[in-house]
C-alpha cells in the first residue's frame, strides 16, 4: 500500500466535491477530474433546495418521518438502510452547508427558513433564494479551492475520464483520460477512484440536464463490468418550460410556495389567464389529490398533466402546456424567495410570471437509476466508487423534490471516507496495474474514430436518438415501442460506425470529444429501454397502461444489468426492505 | 393514445433549409491560440425562440458556411443553458454577454448578420472559447473561503439575521463569467486589476460571521499592486454584470475597508 492514499475523484458537483473533501480532511491525496471548471457544474442549476428534518417549524417533523416519505415517494423500490442514514445524517449536512456560509434564508429570528416540497406535509427544504444548488457547490467548491491551495488537492479540469484501468485481477488501478484541449490520451494511477458524473440527461435530447450531462463516463464502467442499476426510471419533472434547445426547469417551489396549476374549464376559453374568473378554472391537482394538492410527488402530477393534456384534451389552446400560477402571491414574497426561477421565465419566455400565469409542460429531468453500489457507494468493480446522480441508491423508482442535493452530498460522505480504508488495506499492484494496456485501448479507439471517413453526422444521430427516448422512454410506456426504441438504437449503432468527423484536428476538437460519448450514450440507451422493457408493472415513475399496477411479487427487485455480449444483460436483486414494510402507494387518499 | 409526449428535438437542419427564413452569423474564429483569426460567416434556419448557444448547436450539425464550403464546428463554452453556470461569455455583436440567454428575435435588426467573437482580455483557445482560469486564481489568492475547523459534526453555525442574508445572497450569485473583468478599462496587462468579481466575493466574505477571520488577509492581498484602488470607476461591470451583482457597492465598501486597514497597519508595525 501507498503510505498516502491517492484517490481519483470524476466529477466536480455536489457528489464529487463532498468525496474531495473528505478524503483531504483524512490526510488522502486527491487528483479531481472534471470536463468543466468544477465550479460550473451541472448542480449550479438546482434551485429549489435541500431536504433535512430540523424541525424549525413546530410541525413535529423529524428523521424518521423524511426516511417514510422517501422510501414511500420512491414506491418502495430503494434499499432502506442507505436511505434510513442519509435521512439521519440530514441535519448535520444542513449546519455544516450553514458553517460554510450558504446563505440560506432565514426567519426573523435568524435561524433557518424552511419550505414545503412535494411528497411531503413538512416544512422540510432549507434553501438559499431560488438558487440553491449554486450555493450550495459554491460553497463546497470553496472548501476544495482553499485544500487545493494546501496542496492537498490536484485539479484536472478540462479533463474527460475515458476509462477505469483495470488489472489482471479486475481491480481498479487508475482512470485514462483525455485533455479536452490537446486531446492527449493519458492513465493516471489511484488507489481508488470515485465516479461522480451526475445525470445522463442528453440521452433523451432536450432534458432540464445541462449540456455535459451525457451519463458517458457511467456507460463507460458498465462496458467495463460494472453493473448499471434500475436504468428505466427516469424522472419526468411536471413543469417545464418548453425551450427550443432546452427544457427549463420551473422548480417545485413554485408549488411550494404556494404555486397553482390549472386550465380552463371550458377547453375553448380563448381568454387571457388572468380575466378567468376562479370558478371557470379547473385545478385538478387540488381536485384530484385533495391532502397534497399541488405537491403531490412529481411521477403523480407529471402523469396528471399528460392526462388533462392528452385524454381530456385541454391542454392551453390546444398546446402541450398548462398553468402554473403564482400571480396571487404578492410580488415582495416572490422576489424573496423565487426572484431566480422568475427571472429564468423571464429571461427566456419574455413574460413576468409576477403579472401573468407560467405555461408549463413536464420534461425529462432526473435518473433515479444509475451504477449500481454497495452500502459503502462501492460498485462491483474492486476500487471503483461511484456517489450523486451517477449512482442508483436512495431514491428508488421517483425521487422526491430536494433529495437529491441531500444525496449527493451524503454518497460523497459516504464515499470518500470508504475509498481511503479500502485503499490503505489494498495490496501493491503486479507490473503496471494494466495502464499500458487500456492506454492502447484508448489510443486505438481515437485512431478508428478519426480515420472514420463516412457520412453520418454525430450530432444528427443524437438528435434522432433524444427523439426516439423521449418518443418511448419517459412518461408513458408501451412495450411495443420500447422494442421499436431499441431497434432504433442499434440502427444508430450501425450508423455511428459511418460516421464523419468534420473535424480531424487534434486541438479543442469538440465534435471528436462529442462522437466519443456518444458511442456511449447508445450504450446507455438500451439499457434504460431494455430495462424498461422487462419490467411489465407500474411503480413510481416507470408507467405502463398495459400494466397499471405495481407488481411486488414479480418485481419488488432492482434491475441490475450488466455488458454481455455487446448487449445489455438484465438479472434482479431483492431489495433491502428491512424497517418499513411496502405498502400501497396512494396520494390520493384524504387521511 | 398519443404516445409523443414530450417536445422532442428538432428536426435536422436540412429538413428545415427548404423554410424560408434564414440568419446570417459572422463568428470570428481561431484554430488555436497561436493561429490568426479569422472570420467565417454562416446563413441558417431560424426558428422561433433561438438562442445563440442553439445557433452554435445548428453549425454544429451542418457544418457548411454560407457560400456552401464544409468547415468545422465552432469550439466554444457551454453548460447549464440558463445564464447559471458562467460558461458561455462571448462579445455577441460587440458586446459582452451570455450566449445562452441572448435570444436571437432580440439581437437581429432586419437582415444584419449577428456578429460573434471571443472575449477580448483572455488568452483565445479555439474559436469562441477562451481561458479564464485568471479568476480561480485570484479566488484562490484572496482566500474566498470560510476556513471551518472541519465537516465534522459542529452544531449549527451562529445565527443571521436575515437582513445579512439578503446583503450577501446577491453577492453570493456571481457565476464567474467574468464579463466585468473584460468590460473594465482597467483590466488589462499593465494594472494587473483583480477586477470587480473578486472584489465582491471579498465583501462576502468578510460579512460571514466565520469568514471575516480572515478578513484582514483579504484586505491586505486587494491593497498591493492589482488591488482594488486601481479601480478607476468606469462602472463599466455593474452595468454589464448579467446577475446584476450590486458591484460598485461592493467596490467602495473594500476600498474604505482596505484603505482603513493599510492605516491600521501602518500604526502596528
Ligand atoms: C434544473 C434542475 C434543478 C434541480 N433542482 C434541484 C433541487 O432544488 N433540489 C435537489 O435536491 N435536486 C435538484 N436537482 C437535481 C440535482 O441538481 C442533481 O441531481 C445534482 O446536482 C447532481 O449532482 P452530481 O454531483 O451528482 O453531478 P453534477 O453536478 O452533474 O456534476 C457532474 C460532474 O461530473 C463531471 N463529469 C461528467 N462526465 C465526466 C467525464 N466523463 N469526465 C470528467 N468529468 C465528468 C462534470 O464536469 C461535473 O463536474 C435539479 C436538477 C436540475 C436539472
Ligand atoms: S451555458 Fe451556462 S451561463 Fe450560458
Amino acid at each position: 500500500m501507498a503510505t498516502t492514499p491517492r484517490i481519483i475523484v470524476v466529477g466536480g458537483g455536489l457528489a464529487g466535491l463532498s468525496s474531495v473533501i473528505k478524503i483531504a480532511e483524512a490526510g488522502g491525496k486527491v487528483d479531481l477530474f472534471s470536463i468543466v471548471p468544477v465550479k460550473r457544474s451541472h448542480s449550479v442549476c438546482a434551485q429549489g433546495g435541500i431536504n433535512a428534518a430540523k424541525n424549525l417549524k413546530g410541525e413535529g417533523d423529524d428523521v424518521l418521518k423524511h426516511f417514510d416519505d422517501t422510501v414511500y415517494g420512491g414506491d418502495f423500490l430503494a434499499n432502506q438502510t442507505p436511505i434510513k442514514n442519509m435521512t439521519a445524517m440530514g441535519p448535520a449536512i444542513i449546519d455544516l452547508l450553514d458553517r460554510m456560509g450558504v446563505p440560506f434564508n432565514r426567519t426573523p429570528e435568524g435561524l433557518l427558513d424552511f419550505r414545503r416540497f412535494g411528497g411531503t406535509l413538512y416544512h422540510r427544504t432549507a434553501f438559499a433564494g431560488a438558487t440553491t444548488g449554486q450555493q450550495l457547490l459554491y460553497a463546497l467548491d470553496e472548501q476544495v479551492r482553499r485544500h487545493e491551495s494546501e496542496g492537498k488537492v490536484t485539479k484536472y479540469e478540462g479533463w474527460e475520464f475515458l476509462s477505469a484501468v483495470l488489472d489482471d485481477n479486475g481491480v481498479c488501478r487508475g482512470i485514462s483520460a483525455m485533455d479536452l484541449r490537446s486531446m492527449e490520451v493519458r492513465t493516471f494511477p489511484a488507489d481508488a477512484i470515485i465516479l461522480c458524473t451526475g445525470g445522463i440527461g442528453a440521452i433523451f435530447g432536450k432534458s432540464t440536464n445541462s449540456v455535459v450531462c451525457t451519463g458517458s463516463a457511467q456507460a463507460a464502467l458498465y462496458q467495463q463490468g460494472a453493473y448499471y442499476a434500475n436504468g428505466e426510471f427516469i424522472q419526468v419533472h411536471p413543469t417545464a418550460i418548453p425551450g427550443e434547445d432546452k427544457l427549463r426547469l420551473m422548480s417545485e417551489s413554485a408549488r411550494g410556495e404556494g404555486g397553482r396549476v390549472w386550465v380552463p374549464r371550458d377547453k375553448n376559453d380563448k381568454r387571457v389567464a388572468k380575466s378567468i374568473p376562479e370558478g371557470e378554472r379547473w385545478y385538478f391537482l387540488e381536485e384530484w389529490y385533495p391532502k397534497y394538492g399541488n405537491l403531490v410527488p412529481r411521477d403523480v402530477a407529471t402523469r396528471a398533466i399528460h392526462k388533462i393534456v392528452y385524454e381530456h384534451g385541454m391542454g392551453i389552446d390546444g398546446q402541450p402546456m398548462v398553468y402554473l400560477d403564482l400571480t396571487h402571491i404578492d410580488r415582495a414574497t416572490l422576489n424573496r424567495k423565487l426572484e431566480g426561477i422568475l427571472e429564468i421565465y423571464e429571461k427566456f419566455v419574455g413574460d413576468d410570471p409576477r403579472d401573468v400565469p407560467m405555461k408549463i409542460f413536464p420534461g425529462m429531468h432526473y435518473t433515479m437509476g444509475g451504477l449500481w453500489v454497495d452500502f459503502n457507494q462501492m460498485t462491483n468493480i474492486p476500487g471503483v466508487f461511484a456517489a450523486g446522480e451517477a449512482d442508483y441508491s436512495i431514491h428508488g423508482a421517483n425521487r422526491l423534490g430536494a433529495n437529491s442535493l441531500l444525496s449527493c452530498i451524503y454518497g460523497g460522505f459516504v464515499a470518500g471516507p470508504n475509498a481511503m480504508n479500502y485503499a490503505k488495506a489494498l495490496p501493491a499492484q503486479a507490473g503496471d496495474g494494466g495502464h499500458s494496456a487500456e492506454f492502447s485501448r484508448q489510443t486505438q479507439l481515437n485512431q478508428q474514430l478519426l480515420s472514420s471517413t463516412g457520412s453520418e453526422n454525430p450530432f444528427k444521430l443524437w438528435r434522432e436518438l433524444g427523439d426516439t427516448m423521449t418518443r418511448h422512454a419517459t412518461i408513458i410506456r408501451y412495450n411495443a415501442g420500447l422494442a421499436e426504441a431499441d431497434a432504433k438504437i442499434v440502427e444508430l449503432q450501425s450508423r455511428y460506425k459511418n460516421l464523419n468527423l468534420s473535424d480531424k484536428s487534434q486541438w479543442a476538437n469538440t465534435s471528436f470529444a462529442f462522437a466519443r460519448q456518444l458511442a456511449n450514450m447508445l450504450e446507455l440507451s438500451r439499457v434504460v429501454v431494455q430495462g424498461a422493457a422487462c419490467r411489465d408493472e407500474s411503480r413510481g415513475a416507470h408507467y405502463k397502461p398495459d400494466f397499471p399496477e405495481r407488481n411486488d411479487a414479480q418485481f419488488l427487485k432492482t434491475t441490475k444489468v450488466s455488458y454481455v455480449d455487446h448487449a445489455p444483460r438484465i438479472e434482479w436483486e431483492d431489495v433491502d426492505i428491512s424497517h418499513i414494510q411496502p405498502r400501497p402507494r396512494n396520494y390520493a387518499a384524504t387521511a | 393514445m398519443a404516445t409523443a409526449t414530450l417536445p422532442t428535438p428538432t428536426t435536422t437542419a436540412a429538413a428545415q433549409r427548404t423554410g424560408t427564413r434564414t440568419i446570417k452569423v459572422e463568428i470570428k474564429r481561431q484554430a488555436t491560440p497561436d493561429a490568426a483569426a479569422r472570420t467565417e460567416k454562416f446563413e441558417i434556419p431560424y426558428r422561433p425562440g433561438m438562442n445563440i448557444t442553439s445557433v452554435l448547436g445548428e453549425i454544429a450539425a451542418e457544418p457548411i458556411t454560407a457560400d456552401g464550403r464544409e468547415t468545422t464546428a465552432i469550439a466554444y463554452d457551454a453548460n447549464c443553458l440558463e445564464e447559471i453556470c458562467g460558461s458561455c461569455a462571448m462579445l455577441i455583436n460587440g458586446k459582452a454577454r451570455m450566449a445562452c440567454s441572448a435570444l436571437v428575435d432580440k439581437l437581429r435588426e432586419g437582415d444584419e448578420p449577428i456578429t460573434l467573437a471571443p472575449l477580448s482580455k483572455f488568452p483565445v483557445v479555439r474559436d469562441l472559447a477562451v481561458d479564464r482560469s485568471v479568476l480561480f486564481q485570484n479566488l484562490k489568492a484572496v482566500k474566498a473561503w470560510v476556513p471551518i475547523d472541519g465537516s465534522y459534526e459542529l452544531g449549527p453555525a451562529p445565527r443571521q439575521f436575515p437582513q445579512i442574508q439578503e446583503q450577501r445572497y446577491p453577492l453570493s450569485n456571481c457565476i464567474s463569467c467574468t464579463i466585468c473583468m473584460e468590460v473594465c478599462p482597467q483590466f488589462n496587462d499593465s494594472t494587473n486589476f483583480v477586477g470587480a468579481a473578486t472584489i465582491a466575493q471579498v465583501k462576502l466574505f468578510n460579512m460571514d460571521p466565520s469568514g471575516a477571520v480572515l478578513k484582514e488577509e483579504r484586505l491586505r492581498a486587494l491593497a498591493g499592486d492589482g488591488g482594488v484602488q486601481e479601480c478607476g470607476m468606469a462602472q463599466n461591470c455593474v452595468a454589464a454584470c448579467p446577475k446584476q451583482l450590486p458591484l460598485i457597492e461592493a467596490i467602495s465598501d473594500v476600498s474604505r475597508d482596505v484603505v482603513f486597514q493599510q492605516v491600521k497597519d501602518l500604526f502596528a508595525r
